[in-house]
C-alpha cells in the first residue's frame, strides 16, 4: 500500500495549523482593537470560507491562484505555479480551516477580564508585553480549543483541495482525497483501510492534547478551569 | 549630615470627559495628604482614576505629576499608561491569575536585574506582610491577601502617585477594619500623591485626609474632611455625606431660623453668611432632654413622639415627629441615632419626648 496520502495529510494539516494560529490569532488580536462599520466587514471576509461550500472557496482560490488570477500571475514572476502543487493542498486548508481559529482565538482574546491587561499598562508593560504575558495565557485554554478544530478541519478538508491542487498522487492526494477515488474505484478495502487511519490519527491527537494539558499541570493549564 | 532634599509632590488634575449621563468636569490637586473622592455610584469617580492613569483618556485638559506633564489636550499630549509612572489598585484587584504572588510583584519591574528584583520582593512581602506566600497563586489567597498583593504590585514600580478605586469594597466587614489600618500606615509611609475613591462615607473619612465630594461628574466640595462633615456647603454635599436631616429654612429677622419640614424655630451658633435656604442637622447629633430642667433651659427644645425605629447592632435609628407638626408626611420625620444604653432609658419613658437639636451641631446651607 502507498502510505503518501497520510504523509501529505499529516504535513500539509500541520503546516496549516500553524499557519492559521499564526494569522488567526493576529487577525483576532487587531480585530480586538478596532470597531464600526470597517471591522465588521472584515470580519464578514474572514468568516465567509465558513459559511461558503468548500468547492466555491476552491474555486475562488482557483481564480486568485491560477495562472491569469492576480496572485497567480504574482508566483510566476519567481517561476512557481501554485495549482495542483503541494503547497496548494496547504493553502486550501489553511483558507478553510482559518474562520474557525479567528473566531474561537477571538471570543478567548474577549474572555480576558480586560482589567488585568489595563493594569498590566499601569506596571509599564509594552503593548507586545501585554499579549505575550497577560493575553495569550490567559485565553490560551480557548486557543487550544481552535487549535484542535483548525487541524480537524483541515485534516478533513476535500472540496477546495479537489478544486485547488488537484489529485496527484505522491504529491496532492490527501486522506480524504484518496478515500473518495479509491471508493469511486471501487477499491472498498482501500478506502476503509484509509478511514482506519483517519480514526487513529483523531484518537492520537486527542490523546496528546489530554496528556500535554495534564503535564502542564492543573495551576497553569486549568487555572481557569477550577 | 545629608541635608534632606524636600520637593514638593503634587499631583494636578484638570478636565473634562463627556460621558453618557453627564459630563466629568473636574479640577483639583493632591499633595502629601491623602484625597478620598466620595461620590454616589456612578458620579465618575472610577472614570477619573482612569483618566489619570491613562487608561482613557478626557476630551480636554491637563494632568501634571510634579514636572511630569502626563497629559495635555492643548499641547497634544496623552502618555499612555505604562510611562505614567501611576500606581493603580484596581476595584478587584486585577491580580494576574496565571502568576504566582512574587510573579506578580515582579511583573513590574523585569526589566530591572535579579538581585535588585530579589530585593524589592523581599522588602515589599515584609512590609505588605506577605511573607510565606510567594509561591500562591491568587485564587489561593484571601480577600485581604489577595489586596496586599495588588497594593505591593502596584507599590513595586515605585509610582509617583497612587490610585485606589473602591479599596475596601471587595472585603467582608471583618477584614475591613484590618485592612484601613494597614492602607493608612502605607499612606503615611509613602507621602507622594495618593487618590482614593469610594462610595462609603466612612472609607472616605477614614483614609483620606482631604476630602472631595463629586456629584454628577462635578466638583460639589474640597476641603479637609472635619471642616466638610462639619458644616457641608449645599444640600448635595450633606445628603452624600449621609446627613438625613435636612429642612428647607427662612431666615428671622432676630437671626433665629424658621425649618419649614420640620415646623420649628430654630437658634444657630454661627450665623449664615448667605440668605439660608436649608438646615440640617446629622442623625447623631439629635440629643434629647431627659430631665425638666433641661426641657426648661435649653434652646432648641421641642416635643415630640415616636412613630417608629430600625435597629442595627449598637445603635438604633428614631424617626420622630415634632408635636408642632403631628399632620406632615413620611418623609418630613427627623432621624436621630442613639446608642442602645440610651434607648434603654428613654423607651419607656412617657410622650412626649423632649427632643434637642443643639445650635453647634445645626449647619445652614445656601442650596
Amino acid at each position: 500500500m502507498d502510505w503518501s496520502p497520510l504523509w501529505i495529510s499529516l504535513a500539509t494539516s500541520v503546516t496549516a495549523t500553524v499557519l492559521t494560529f499564526v494569522i488567526g490569532l493576529a487577525a483576532a488580536a487587531w480585530r480586538q482593537r478596532r470597531s464600526g462599520i470597517s471591522a465588521a466587514l472584515v470580519d464578514g471576509i474572514f468568516i465567509l470560507p465558513l459559511i461558503l461550500p468548500p468547492t466555491v472557496v476552491g474555486f475562488f482560490l482557483l481564480l486568485l491562484f491560477g495562472r491569469n488570477g492576480p496572485l497567480g500571475k504574482f508566483f510566476l514572476t519567481f517561476g512557481a505555479t501554485v495549482v495542483f502543487s503541494w503547497p496548494a493542498t496547504v493553502i486550501a486548508a489553511t483558507v478553510v480551516a482559518f474562520p474557525l481559529m479567528y473566531l474561537t482565538a477571538r471570543a478567548a482574546l474577549e474572555q480576558v477580564d480586560p482589567h488585568l491587561l489595563q493594569a498590566a499598562r499601569t506596571l509599564g508593560a509594552s503593548e507586545w508585553r501585554v499579549f505575550r504575558e497577560i493575553a495569550l495565557p490567559l485565553a490560551w485554554p480557548g486557543m487550544l480549543a481552535g487549535i484542535i478544530l483548525s487541524f480537524a478541519r483541515a485534516l478533513g478538508e476535500f472540496g477546495a483541495t479537489l478544486m485547488l491542487a488537484g489529485n496527484i498522487p505522491g504529491k496532492t492526494e490527501t486522506i480524504p482525497i484518496a478515500i473518495y477515488f479509491a471508493v469511486e474505484a471501487d477499491e472498498i478495502h482501500r478506502a476503509l483501510a484509509w478511514c482506519g487511519v483517519d480514526v487513529g490519527i483523531s484518537l492520537v491527537l486527542l490523546a496528546a492534547l489530554y496528556l500535554w494539558t495534564r503535564q502542564r499541570g492543573p495551576l497553569r493549564a486549568g487555572w481557569g478551569h477550577r | 549630615m545629608v541635608r534632606e532634599e524636600r520637593r514638593e509632590v503634587r499631583l494636578e488634575v484638570e478636565i473634562e470627559k463627556k460621558l453618557t449621563d453627564f459630563d466629568l468636569d473636574i479640577a483639583f490637586r493632591v499633595g502629601e495628604k491623602p484625597l478620598s473622592v466620595l461620590g454616589a455610584s456612578g458620579a465618575g469617580k472610577t472614570m477619573l482614576l482612569r483618566c489619570v492613569a491613562g487608561i482613557e483618556n478626557p476630551d480636554r485638559g491637563r494632568i501634571v505629576l510634579n514636572d511630569r506633564v502626563l497629559f495635555d489636550s492643548k499641547k497634544k499630549i496623552a502618555l499612555p499608561a505604562r510611562e505614567r509612572r501611576v500606581g493603580m489598585l484596581f476595584q478587584n484587584y486585577a491580580l494576574f491569575p496565571h502568576r504566582t504572588v512574587s510573579e506578580n510583584l515582579c511583573f513590574g519591574i523585569e526589566g530591572e536585574d535579579r538581585a535588585s528584583r530579589d530585593a524589592k520582593v523581599t522588602s515589599l512581602t515584609s512590609r505588605m506582610h506577605l511573607g510565606g506566600l510567594e509561591t500562591r497563586f491568587p485564587r489561593e489567597l484571601s480577600g485581604g491577601e489577595q489586596q496586599r498583593v495588588a497594593l505591593a504590585r502596584a507599590l513595586a514600580i515605585e509610582p509617583e502617585a497612587l490610585l485606589l478605586d473602591e479599596p475596601l469594597a471587595a472585603l467582608d466587614t471583618h477584614l475591613r477594619s484590618q485592612v484601613e489600618t494597614h492602607l493608612q500606615n502605607t499612606f503615611g509611609a509613602y507621602k507622594r500623591p495618593t487618590l482614593l475613591v469610594t462610595h462609603n462615607i466612612e472609607e472616605a473619612y477614614r483614609l483620606g485626609e482631604e476630602l472631595l465630594v463629586l456629584a454628577r461628574g462635578k466638583v460639589a466640595a474640597r476641603g479637609p474632611k472635619e471642616e466638610i462633615f462639619r458644616r457641608p456647603p449645599s444640600v448635595e454635599v450633606a445628603r452624600l455625606t449621609g446627613c438625613k436631616n435636612i429642612s428647607r429654612a427662612q431666615a428671622n429677622s432676630d437671626g433665629s431660623v424658621e425649618a419649614l419640614d420640620w415646623g420649628c424655630q430654630l437658634q444657630v451658633a454661627n450665623a449664615p453668611a448667605k440668605t439660608p435656604k436649608y438646615v440640617g442637622i446629622r442623625a447623631h447629633h439629635i440629643d434629647f432632654a431627659e430631665t425638666s430642667e433641661a426641657k426648661m433651659q435649653s434652646e432648641n427644645v421641642f416635643p415630640c413622639r415616636l412613630s417608629q425605629s430600625s435597629e442595627t447592632p449598637f445603635r438604633i435609628t428614631l424617626f420622630l415627629t415634632l408635636d408642632s407638626r403631628r399632620d406632615i408626611s413620611n418623609q418630613d420625620f427627623l432621624q436621630a441615632e442613639i446608642f442602645k444604653e440610651k434607648w434603654q432609658r428613654l423607651r419607656d419613658k412617657p410622650f412626649p419626648w423632649h427632643v434637642r437639636l443643639a445650635p453647634e451641631s445645626l449647619f445652614l446651607m445656601a442650596e
